[in-house]
């Protein structure tokens, strides 16, 4: 294929997604004035706009989101610490890896969203809960991916470096840490998205403060175009963390 | 004595025996900190745990409830498997709707669908039809994404050789294509569990009023650790069977073309 038929294929497939998303727009829009559905199952995409204008205007999201930040970054720095120092010492032997590394995937396997009660019973109804939820969910991916970066290094480096005498340190810095920072970095990456669905989630479930628990405020209080606009909001909240993440990983992989 | 450590020492070599013992330690941890360290308004011992199993089955609702829970995700994830079946082959077949569509699945892939939680009941009630179309939401995404991926990796040569032989379209489907799909199919299958088991569980944790999520709420209120963490443990084991089923089905199917 020549450059230039490439390039239109790839300006068609953007035209196709436009329209979708537009014709998506559009029929939103015709069943709130046309087909008549009811506000309170379907409020007026313009309303939602005027909310979500309203939203960013007069800040009032910036206590919510503040909390749900917060609860995210002390979840995800507590996992990605003890994950990653469990995953090194683990990965240290074959023995301990062949011990703990099913153990983990087993455990990694349950929907553990399903402790929630007896998080919320341990810690309350604060940050504390979530921290501690967050944290335990996104430990198991990070503390996996750190155990298979350094435990599955091809033994020639680390043979090789040995026998042209490189002490411990030098052995991590230059052999073992370049081989696992790429399958760490992926982990890490997953454990801050199931971190900030948990954390999202468990707002959600039980609350006193936090965007989920704004969204579900404001469906109980029926302020269905408010709720709309604070999906809106969350939504995109997530796409920047989501793509920040991204380029963070793509960035430490490089170097 | 040292003929035993002997043979305790040999039994602890093998990993399987070791992982029992990490197992172990940690429930005698549990039992431990349950009976002196912790107040038992918040947290039971195993073995209470344990031997108070039957008195959570014989709380009127919950033996309902685990059948409506179980009723939830068999429906999810037989619409996930459908849905994600026929999307993922829809766009994944034809190239030009792979690169219009995948970046709108994956991006919808990417972005926690717990914030439309409240929709979900908003639209569907709080039955358990709610908690089957959010498990679905869950579920259906990476069937479709690993659905793609498989057909994508099916090797163009194959698909040209069986047309060149004069193969009609359906017959490349049916000898090549899926043929080809089948380690993409279930391993999206065991993907496409992990998410009903999530949807689900959290639908029902959220709002409920038969199904578990309304017992989890009443044991916590009622400050009843015992029976919690025993209905608790009663899903995680419902969990891991259905989680290992599709993955036996997976290991067993994915061999297919490994010769």
């Amino acid at each position: 294929m020549t450059p230039s038929r490439e390039r239109q294929g790839r300006l068609a497939s953007r035209a196709v997604q436009a329209t979708f998303l537009i014709v998506l727009i559009v029929l939103w829009y015709l069943a709130t004035t046309r087909w008549r559905v009811s506000p309170l199952l379907l409020p007026n995409p313009l309303t939602v706009l005027d909310d979500f204008w309203d939203i960013l205007r007069t800040g009032e999201f910036i206590g919510d989101l503040r909390v749900t930040l917060t609860e995210l970054a002390a979840a995800f720095a507590i996992a990605a610490t003890s994950g990653v120092i469990v995953g090194y010492l683990i990965s240290r032997s074959q023995y301990r890896i062949r011990v703990f590394e099913p153990l983990f995937a087993g455990i990694y396997s349950i929907p553990i969203i399903l402790f929630l009660p007896l998080y919320v019973l341990f810690f309350g109804l604060g940050p504390a809960s979530k921290i501690a939820l967050g944290a335990t969910i996104s430990f198991f991916p990070i503390a996996l991916s750190t155990i298979a970066g350094f435990g599955y290094v091809d033994r020639v480096f680390v043979v090789a470096a040995r026998s042209m005498g490189a002490s411990d340190y030098q052995l991590f810095r230059y052999v073992l840490m370049p081989a696992a920072l790429p399958i760490i970095l992926s982990g890490m990456r997953m454990g801050f998205t199931i971190a900030l669905l948990s954390i999202i989630g468990s707002e959600t479930i039980a609350s006193l403060a936090g965007l989920g628990h704004r969204i579900v405020h404001l469906a109980e209080g029926m302020e269905i175009a408010r709720m709309f606009a604070y999906i809106v909001f969350v939504v995109l909240i997530a796409l920047i963390l989501n793509t920040l993440v991204s380029a963070l990983e793509a960035r430490g992989r490089r170097s | 004595m040292a003929a035993t450590a002997m043979t305790l020492r040999r039994a602890l070599r093998r990993p399987w025996v070791a992982r029992l013992a990490v197992i172990a330690l940690l429930f005698c941890l549990w039992e431990i900190a349950a009976r002196w360290l912790v107040d038992p308004m918040f947290l039971s011992p195993p073995s209470r745990v344990f031997m108070s199993l039957p008195s959570v089955f014989e709380t009127r609702g919950v033996p309902a409830a685990l059948r409506l829970t179980f009723w939830e995700l068999a429906v999810a994830f037989a619409l996930s498997v459908v849905i994600g079946l026929v999307v993922g082959l829809a766009v994944g077949l034809q190239p030009f709707a792979r690169k219009s569509f995948m970046p709108i699945i994956l991006l919808l892939y990417g972005t926690p669908q717990v914030t439309i939680l409240p929709l979900f009941i908003l639209y569907f009630g709080i039955g358990p039809a709610s908690k089957i179309a959010f498990g679905v939401s869950h579920g259906f995404f990476p069937i479709i994404v690993v659905i793609v991926a498989g057909v994508q990796n099916i090797k163009p040569i194959l698909l040209t050789s069986a047309r060149s032989m004069g193969a009609s379209r359906w017959q490349v489907l049916r000898h090549v294509i899926f043929p080809h799909m089948i380690p993409s199919f279930f391993a999206g299958m065991r993907l496409g569990m992990t998410g009903v088991l999530l949807g689900v569980l959290l639908a029902e944790l959220y709002v409920s009023t038969t199904g578990i999520g309304h017992f989890t709420t009443l044991f916590t209120q009622n400050f009843d650790p015992t029976r919690l963490l025993g209905l608790i443990s009663v899903l995680a084991a419902m969990a891991i069977v259905l989680n290992e089923i599709v993955r036996r089905a997976e290991v067993h199917f994915g061999r297919w073309h490994a010769d």
